[in-house]
């Protein structure tokens, strides 16, 4: 699992740079989010997160069962949306609520 | 490329700012404002170490009607006696005092309608844990008395006059070499993942139970300076959800579901009382006779409970959720499989890491540890690393007054920034540091109990362990970079070395099994009570591992360091 990064949508804010645990995204020579090691990513989606162009897609490795399907977040105050996007463009939304803890 | 000094001054440095290096921040800035600290990151303080993605539960609280004397008695026979009382109680007694301080800080806790906590299990509560690390961090940005370095990695303590007077690191951003002075220092970096050859060897290699950015430098750091390791044996191996790696107990404790093997059967109880060791090994053993695969029985779920879930893994392990989307089956369709990790060396789940004195001080003047890092106290998980973050933190301001500041001797620093310097070659060398670390991980999976060796090692295959990490550590130093991050990869090599030679000597000293999967010797396989109810330690000699025999330390004794 890990991330892909659409150069074309991203606004080269820089807070994925900041917020990556592993240190993993850095500037390239267009001022653009590259990712250093796509194996590296740990997947805690920290950069998915900060992103507000959906410039980073998050997915799973073809190694754990990915078939191709991308996830990405917005945010709406308390509210993070999760949209998974599938091969053929359909999407699935789940949100989660900051101000709820979980049921389990 | 080449690293210049710049020189740091402060009263107390945290190296690591994660769960308990935040938490140790946090408690000087309340008892002293005067008081100033540097925290040093690798990465950013924001979203760093192992709480990164969120976490599911916190899964050590006093719930009512037990006690901190029922939670050492949980903690005790789970490990099979070999823990250090006086530092399981002491956290014990702390743990709903610094929960009640997160929850002031914004972390939302599941309540019921009088207001108390609702629980999960007898030791667990319900809470929304993925904002718990950005949450640490805004108090701690808010504490006026504490500079927090970011991507700053530091590599080894300064270390004088016997007593550790400050650390030396390098920046990810400059080519700077920093010389970090300090009256005291708390070292919080978090345990050591990446040792083993990982569930998923190749491209999600990373994708794995324990942050992989956990590369056990505090361990290393500290074995490097001659300070005292104990229970390294006790390995930590996590039952998982199959490939996306994401926790069990969410499903096991949330819906009760239980472990079946592939006929359908509840396999746990076959091997005994339900025991963290014992699950995991339960687990192993039906694959291994060939009753698997296994799984969590989830078939049969509510379209709620799924729903339900599918929050609760966004909220610590989105990759799960992902996988449950993108399979169109979920956990009310399909049962969830189940496998065991890699093993890992990590002080908040099992006993591994300094030894320390029952305020946390390590075996050298100047250096306390905290959270995963700091030994003989399992089962800390993320409150009881907070908990050892504040006693650390109150007992490093005790031990700072009166104590001046020793200036860096300026031949260590010469000599370690020449040590720096020479990764720097302008020859790129034969190996490559990824093909160090395989090599690592592939040894200590064939001859150190890895999965392809069920975890199970003897003596001689440690030999061959032994001999092959040594060789490894001499190649480490010869590695070469061009850039600040690759050195950055260089050292944590050098670090998981470091902790698989300690490893290596203390699995091979105890002379018993004591925790099946964990620290499991085929030469001896039984547990021998007799003989080995006590704590295997170690310290670098003239750069071997001399290992130390220490006797259990009970509930109410004040454990002082003393020889």
């Amino acid at each position: 699992m890990s991330i892909k990064i659409d150069s074309q949508k991203c606004n080269s804010c820089g807070k994925c740079r900041e917020v990556c645990p592993g240190s993993l995204l850095y500037k390239d020579s267009s001022g653009k989010t590259a990712m250093r090691d796509p194996r590296a990513c740990w997947g805690c989606t920290s950069c998915v997160k900060e992103c507000k162009p959906n410039a980073i897609q998050y997915y799973l490795g073809a190694d754990m069962g990915g078939k191709g399907s991308v996830m990405y977040t917005k945010t709406e105050g308390q509210l993070l949306h999760w949209i998974v996007v599938a091969p053929d463009g359909s999407k699935q939304q789940l949100t989660t609520d900051g101000r709820q803890a979980n049921a389990y | 490329m080449k690293l210049e000094i710049q020189n740091l001054e402060t009263d107390i440095l945290i190296i690591g700012g994660g769960t308990a290096g935040c938490f140790a921040a946090i408690t000087i800035g309340e008892h002293s404002s005067e008081t100033r600290v540097i925290i040093a990151e690798k990465a950013n303080f924001k979203r760093s170490g192992c709480l990164a993605a969120g976490v599911n539960a916190l899964n050590a609280y006093i719930v009512t009607g037990q006690t901190p004397e029922s939670y050492l008695e949980y903690v005790k026979n789970d490990a099979e006696g070999v823990i250090r009382e006086d530092l399981v109680y002491t956290m014990a007694r702390r743990l709903n005092a610094v929960t009640a301080k997160m929850e002031r800080l914004g972390l939302v806790i599941l309540k019921d309608e009088a207001g108390e906590y609702v629980s999960r299990g007898t030791r667990n509560i319900k809470i929304n844990g993925e904002n718990i690390k950005p949450l640490l961090a805004a108090a701690v940005g808010k504490s006026p008395h504490v500079t927090v370095l970011n991507r700053v990695n530091i590599i080894d303590y300064i270390v004088q006059e016997g007593k550790v007077v400050g650390a030396y690191g390098f920046s990810l951003d400059k080519p700077i070499l920093y010389v970090i002075s300090a009256k005291g220092v708390i070292c919080a970096t978090g345990g050591a993942s990446g040792l083993y050859k990982p569930n998923n060897p190749g491209f999600s290699k990373h994708k794995m139970w324990y942050s992989p950015f956990n590369t056990g430098a505090g361990y290393a750091m500290g074995i490097r300076a001659g300070a005292e390791m104990t229970t390294f044996e006790m390995r930590f191996i996590a039952l998982r959800c199959k490939d996306t790696i994401a926790p069990t107990g969410t499903i096991a404790q949330g819906i009760r579901a239980p472990q079946i093997n592939a006929a359908g059967e509840e396999y746990e109880k076959n091997y005994g009382a339900g025991k963290t060791a014992i699950r995991m090994y339960s687990t192993v053993m039906e694959n291994k006779e060939g009753r698997g695969p296994c799984y969590l029985q989830t078939r049969g779920t509510t379209s709620e409970q799924e729903h339900d879930l599918y929050k609760a893994y966004l909220n610590m392990a989105p990759a799960q959720t992902l996988r449950w989307l993108e399979q169109g089956k979920g956990p009310a369709e399909e049962n969830v499989e189940i496998q065991g990790t890699e093993p890992y060396i990590v002080g908040g789940h099992t006993g591994s890491g300094y030894w320390i004195d029952t305020q946390r001080a390590t075996t050298i003047p100047g250096l306390y540890a905290a959270g995963d890092v700091a030994g003989g106290s399992p089962q800390k998980y993320v409150t009881g690393c907070f908990v050892e973050g504040e006693i650390a933190a109150i007992a490093a301001l005790d031990y700072i007054q009166g104590v001046s500041i020793i200036p860096p001797n300026r031949q260590g620093m010469e000599a370690k920034l020449t040590a720096v310097n020479k990764f720097f070659r302008p020859q790129a060398g034969l190996y490559t540091v990824e093909e160090v670390e395989e090599a690592m991980q592939q040894v200590m999976d064939d001859y150190a109990g890895g999965i392809s060796a069920g975890y199970a090692y003897n003596t001689a295959k440690l030999q061959v362990a032994k001999k092959r990490i040594g060789e490894l550590l001499q190649i480490s130093y010869q590695l070469n970079t061009q850039d600040l991050h690759q050195l950055m990869l260089i050292y944590e090599v050098i670090d998981r070395l470091y902790v698989c030679q300690t490893l290596i000597e203390h699995l091979e000293t105890r002379q018993e099994t004591r925790w099946p999967a964990f620290q499991q010797n085929a030469d001896y396989r039984q547990k021998d009570d007799q003989n080995w109810l006590k704590f295997v330690n170690s310290r670098l000699e003239g750069g071997a591992v001399k290992i130390i025999l220490r006797d259990l330390v009970k509930k109410d004794d004040r454990y002082e360091h003393k020889d």
